[in-house]
């Protein structure tokens, strides 16, 4: 791409490596974005929020190559319509959606349905501006316009929001033909449980905790990002031996969740014996990961200043041995997996979006790799200690819910030996520092390549310790869209397999 | 083929036993005895996700693999409330969600159960009440055990799901506790 003529102007924003900062006029924010689309730059957040003196402001942040930049746009008055970016990003539409139900901002963009807002609140309510309130609001009757197929046999599907499984709530409008899908269209937003607001009700010293529980699967992602940000605003280093227990415990949240989606897609296809083999080696993990760490899922495990738990010795021997195990047993699942003529049919060619489609949409983080994007925050903008790791992309072009079991199973192996290696090297010394109270105002962005791609917390401290704005944002978004592409002319049988080999994220999403 | 029926064998059977019922898990006694019995030879349970970060239903996902082997004690976990005898309710409830919750609990056939799961299902967690959130489970509908966690360990779940079918001998009438 060149030097870019904006590169002088940014300066460093706290938090993770490698993130700039630039303030920008009306028509840089879209010729910035227009040229970092171009260079196969990617949409990372986009959210709304007001500077000191109250006036409001859209922030993005994009990531080039090695680099991520955060925009911000200040806007004369709230009526003001900011430039939409959806024909340069496409998951753009829906974060500008809900900037506008959670912060009355309105983009130029031409779909003004409301997204996370059904209608528990009235649009003249905005939860992140107008704050809490003390009685529920009346809520009123949602009546959303999906976009319907007609012409002759055309039939339509709806699906959830209770869905007919263990999973999260969300709706699916599937227009079909025969067993062929034509359209589908998703409505999400059913799990919103108005966090952002509620980050504005916590110490900025107990935010963590909420970010762990942002998405239950993610919770060290998110609790890491989290605390990026606010490590980088206090202007806090973490100790050698942090950093390495929280790469310890975002590899074993990677591998558990593979080891998971392994096992529900052996069974989606009709494999029962997948899902008995991968549950057994998931439930060996998490009983080690709590006999080392103290926890099943690690929600508690990464801390402000470092970690709240540190391995003993014990620990490290018995998760070193157990990941080994699952290793090898994971291996000759994998050519079990491979050989089963069942299995490939079902996978191989089903939900499949090419590598051109992937780069338009903006796909991202593992079901990206898939698709031949190969974007891995953990290689492209390292924070400690994953510079030092050198862990290695892995990565397929063909798109399909095959690619996607194959990335899994390639991650897996990847990220036991990344375990192994933090195990090996675990530098000594304390696993915790104090953290000041930062300044007022002071954003921190923090930004952690999670199990399902990047996770973005933007943090900014209020008075004495308490939280301004915190917006999460979650892979999920960028790929959500993506399953409406992927599921056209596959048949209505495989949604929920083609839907279970992206596992992309309700509450994540919903906030 | 081979490969398969080989790993079968050398991993071997291994389900592990049963957690006894935690009476104090329970908060509410609506059931005759005999339903209880009836019901627990055969139960059928319909998970709803009112509004959770999802860390429960990885857990409740785990009662399902072979060490806890729910299947084995003639629990099974249904696509429909309809054919469901118990509702396993996760998360605070969301007010987005708090008309699909009151009618999948309408859908179940009586005599119906209910148990909440983890802390936010128990008291609405770190979520609470507000705009978006109808905080605990029993402030939308009538909870009988509630599973404090988060997540609560599969273990706890199981101890949960088997106290809403056994008579508690310490708390033999209803009380008011846990009701909307």
């Amino acid at each position: 791409m060149g030097a870019p003529s904006w590169r002088e102007s940014s300066k460093v924003q706290p938090g993770g490596p490698g993130i700039r900062a630039l303030g920008v006029s009306e028509n840089e924010w879209r010729t910035i974005a227009r040229d970092l689309a171009a260079g196969g730059g990617r949409l990372l957040g986009l959210w709304g929020d007001r500077d000191a003196s109250g006036t409001s402001q859209i922030r993005a942040v994009l990531l080039s190559e090695h680099e991520a930049l955060l925009l911000t746009l200040r806007l004369r008055d709230v009526d003001e319509r900011y430039p939409g970016l959806e024909d340069l990003f496409p998951c753009a539409s829906r974060l500008q959606r809900a900037v506008a139900d959670l912060s009355g901002l309105h983009s130029t963009d031409p779909d003004l349905r409301p997204w996370l807002r059904h209608g528990a609140w009235p649009q003249l309510y905005r939860p992140l501006v107008d704050g809490a309130i003390a009685a529920p609001l009346d809520s009123q009757v949602d009546d959303y316009q999906f976009i319907r197929v007609e012409g002759d046999g055309v039939h339509e599907i709806p699906v959830g929001p209770v869905h007919a499984g263990i999973i999260e709530p969300g709706h699916f409008r599937i227009s079909t033909v025969g067993e062929k899908v034509l359209k589908l269209e998703e409505r999400l937003g059913y799990v919103h449980k108005g966090i952002e607001q509620r980050f504005t009700q916590l110490p900025i010293g107990e935010g963590h905790r909420l970010a762990a529980r942002i998405s239950g699967d993610s919770s060290v992602s998110y609790c890491w990002a989290y605390c990026q940000a606010l490590e980088g605003i206090s202007d806090v280093q973490i100790t050698p031996r942090a950093a390495a227990l929280r790469a310890l415990c975002l590899e074993i949240e990677r591998i558990a969740n593979h080891l998971g989606d392994l096992g529900a897609l052996g069974n989606d296809a009709g494999f029962a014996f997948g899902l008995a083999q991968f549950s057994r080696l998931k439930e060996s993990l998490l009983r080690v990961t709590h006999d080392a760490l103290g926890e099943r899922y690690l929600m508690n495990a990464i801390a402000p200043g470092g970690t709240r738990v540190d391995l003993g010795a014990a620990g490290r021997v018995q998760l070193e041995a157990c990941l080994r195990e699952i290793a090898r047993e994971a291996l000759s699942l994998q050519r079990i997996y491979d050989e089963h003529a069942g299995l490939r049919d079902r996978f191989k060619g089903a939900g499949a979006v090419d590598a051109p489609l992937a780069a338009r949409l903006g796909m991202i983080g593992l079901a990206g790799r898939a698709s031949g994007q190969a974007l891995d925050l953990r290689v492209d903008l390292p924070c400690e200690p994953y510079a030092k790791l050198a862990p290695v992309k892995c990565g397929r072009s063909e798109g399909d819910v095959a690619a996607r079991v194959a990335v899994r199973f390639d991650e897996l192996q990847e990220s036991s030996r990344l375990i192994g290696r933090i195990l090996a090297e675990l530098p000594p010394g304390a696993h915790h520092v104090p953290v000041p109270l930062p300044p007022a105002e002071a954003l921190g962005i923090g930004l952690i390549e999670g199990w399902r791609g990047p996770v973005l917390v933007a943090l900014q401290a209020g008075e004495q310790g308490t939280i301004r704005r915190c917006h999460p944002h979650d892979p999920s978004w960028q790929n959500w869209p993506v399953i409406e592409h992927a599921i056209i002319g596959n048949i209505v049988p495989d949604f929920p397999l083609i839907n279970k080999s992206f596992n992309l994220s309700y509450s994540g999403h919903d906030l | 083929m081979l490969k398969t029926l080989r790993q079968i064998a050398s991993v071997g059977i291994a389900t592990e036993p049963t957690p006894q019922a935690d009476d104090s898990l329970r908060i509410r006694d609506g059931l005759q005895e005999h339903i209880r019995r009836v019901l627990g030879r055969a139960l059928c349970i319909r998970h709803l996700d009112a509004g959770s970060c999802n860390g429960c239903e990885l857990e409740i996902h785990a009662l399902n693999n072979p060490l806890y082997n729910l299947e084995g004690l003639g629990i099974r976990l249904v696509a429909s409330p309809r054919h469901a005898d118990l509702l396993l309710v996760t998360g605070p409830v969301s007010r987005h969600m708090e008309v699909a919750v009151r009618r999948t609990y309408a859908a179940v056939p009586n005599p119906k159960l209910v148990v909440a799961i983890g802390d936010c299902g128990c008291t609405g967690g770190i979520f609470g009440e507000s705009y978006a959130s109808c905080g605990r489970v029993s402030n939308v509908i009538p909870v009988d055990v509630a599973v404090p966690g988060c997540p609560p360990s599969p273990t706890r779940i199981l101890q949960g799901i088997l106290a809403a079918l056994t008579r508690s001998r310490s708390q033999p009438s209803a009380s008011a506790n846990g009701t909307p």
